[in-house]
């Protein structure tokens, strides 16, 4: 009798699963019940945003970067329009700066309330999934009322932003506010004194601070391992550098930083009341003006096409940095476009993550990271239908290749 | 054996992304939790294609996962209902020109209802269940 190979055994998930919100292929190395390694292969989302992007003009890029991901629209949207203000030198109206504020921590409200909700249904706490989707609908009619989408807003325009936040309107989000306020305690008493949750997910999903800072994490899965990092404190734009904006460590809340994924849950929670401090704070010293610096579209499209230059754009979207850079030839389409989204420094955490956990933890672990994968999923190299890899070092020489083709 | 009506008209949903913005995806979990609570007339997503009356297609179908959208579809059981959820799906929306398209859904597979939007709002994806339902009463009809 031959003897077959038992251990270790290889588990495939994806990319389509019931786990996996959005496709991504996972491929599982068991050692019985433990994961003893794990490799994913992401874009299967993969649209050629920025290839489509280099053959339209700004104006209708920004729709485009709306479509980037339908959860952190603004914060791509707002990265790529920062980035072509700095390149066209269009000084953006304070009004302008502050709406934009605005509208991005209400995404950041119903992004992470969104993911509060996913991450109880990963848990098998399904009726916490409805409460907080419940109460996240506030959020979304506040977005409605102040963009005319729930998804998808295209509120910000290169130059400013495309619609006023009148008086009337301040009420409705002063209601949103104090009603989240009221809320919020109830929220972290549900997640973070339930025993259930406490079990699954404290020590589970360890990123170590050393970890998080070799991987480049962003955003609350690196605050949450302890790394004081946040674009709205290290590097304030719009109306940031007006406001206080600390980063939110677990520390703050429990006294330590274990770098698990209940650690994640806390960031996240506090980090809805915080938006919700910097939204009134807006709202109450929002000066009063334009909303764009050119509101003539026709105008605008002359500027762009008339700039040169490159410029960088970050904002701190709900799941980390997002980072946009544009380089502009004196043409209408810009001639270089390069998205790296949030997700994308992330996703990396999930290896020693997942590493010598069990395999009925692997849905909260992956969802812990908050991913995004239509985010991420920007390259894609196909070769006369033959498939090759590049290693780091070749993508690297590319690279390289490609900056000096560029300063030419 | 011939199902009961009380048990035809509960609809069991699966849904497929075939490389969306996630934009409909939220709108399609938003549309089943408690401000629409669909589950109340028997309508729910379920994990498995196996199990499914109804397909939710979202996305205008990438490259990749042309296969993988063809497999699962044949995997749900007649009579099965498609639906394309979201403009992207429809016309190819603004990704019309990209490079790395094999849609819009309905060249891969037979398509019943389309919702447009970008996104469709829980409403309108609840209404267009609603129209998947009669749909699916009528083909039953038919092959009784």
């Amino acid at each position: 009798m031959s003897e077959g190979k038992k251990s270790p055994y290889i588990v495939p998930i994806g990319p389509t699963h019931p786990a996996l919100k959005e496709p991504v292929m996972f491929t599982f190395e068991m050692d019985g019940e433990m994961i003893r390694d794990v490799d994913f292969a992401p874009g299967q989302t993969h649209r050629g945003i920025e290839w489509m992007g280099m053959r339209r003009n700004p104006v209708q890029i920004v729709h485009l970067t709306d479509r980037i991901c339908g959860i952190c629209g603004v914060s791509h949207t707002l990265a790529f329009s920062r980035a072509v203000e700095q390149i066209t030198e269009i000084e953006v109206p304070e009004r302008a700066d502050y709406i934009r504020t605005i509208i991005a921590e209400f995404e950041r409200i119903q992004s992470h309330l969104l993911w509060a909700g996913v991450a109880a249904h990963e848990l098998g706490f399904d009726s916490l999934l409805h409460l907080t989707w419940r109460v996240r609908e506030q959020s979304m009619d506040v977005i409605e009322n102040l963009t005319g989408n729930r998804v998808n807003y295209g509120l910000v325009q290169v130059g400013g932003v495309r619609r006023d936040i009148v008086p009337e309107q301040h009420r409705i989000i002063e209601d949103c506010l104090s009603a989240y306020e009221g809320l919020l305690g109830k929220l972290l008493d549900l997640f973070l004194h339930d025993k259930t949750i406490a079990m699954r997910c404290r020590d589970v999903g360890l990123l170590s601070k050393e970890d998080a800072l070799k991987l480049c994490t962003v955003g609350p899965t690196a605050r949450a391992s302890g790394v004081n990092v946040d674009l709205r404190q290290d590097y304030p734009y719009c109306a940031y550098g007006d406001l206080d904006v600390r980063a939110i460590l677990p520390d703050q809340y429990a006294g330590e930083t274990r770098g698990d994924v209940y650690d994640r849950i806390v960031v996240r929670l506090l980090e809805v009341g915080q938006s919700c401090g910097i939204i009134r704070q807006c709202l109450s010293e929002m000066p009063a003006g334009e909303i764009t610096a050119e509101p003539k579209l026709a105008k605008l499209l002359a500027i762009c096409k008339k700039a040169r230059g490159e410029a960088i754009g970050r904002v701190e979207a709900p799941r980390g940095e997002c980072f946009h850079y544009v380089l502009m030839e004196g043409k209408e389409a810009p001639a270089s476009w390069k998205v790296k989204a949030s997700s994308y420094s992330n996703l990396m955490s999930w290896i020693p993550m997942l590493r010598g956990e069990q395999i009925a933890d692997i849905p909260i672990i992956v969802a812990s990271i908050d991913p995004c994968l239509s985010c991420t999923d920007r390259v894609a190299v196909v070769r006369a239908a033959s498939r090759s890899i590049y290693s780091k070092d070749d993508l690297h020489r590319l690279s390289v290749e490609k900056t000096r083709r560029l300063q030419q | 054996m011939k199902p009961t009506p009380s048990f035809n008209r509960s609809l069991w949903v699966y849904h497929f992304n075939s490389g969306s913005c996630n934009g409909c995806e939220i709108e399609i979990v938003a549309a089943i939790t408690p401000r629409y609570d669909p589950e109340r007339f028997g309508i729910k997503l379920v994990g498995s294609p196996r199990h499914a009356d109804v397909m939710l297609v979202t996305g205008p179908v990438v490259k990749k996962m042309k296969d993988r959208l063809l497999r699962v579809y044949s995997q749900i059981p007649d009579p099965k209902v498609v639906m394309c959820i979201g403009t992207c799906g429809i016309s190819g929306g603004v990704f019309y020109d990209s490079y790395n398209l094999e849609g819009p859904v309905d060249e891969v597979i037979p398509v019943d209802v389309y919702v447009p939007g970008c996104p469709p709002r829980p409403e309108a994806i609840i209404h267009g269940v609603v129209t998947a339902l009669a749909k699916l009463e009528r083909l039953e009809g038919g092959s009784a």
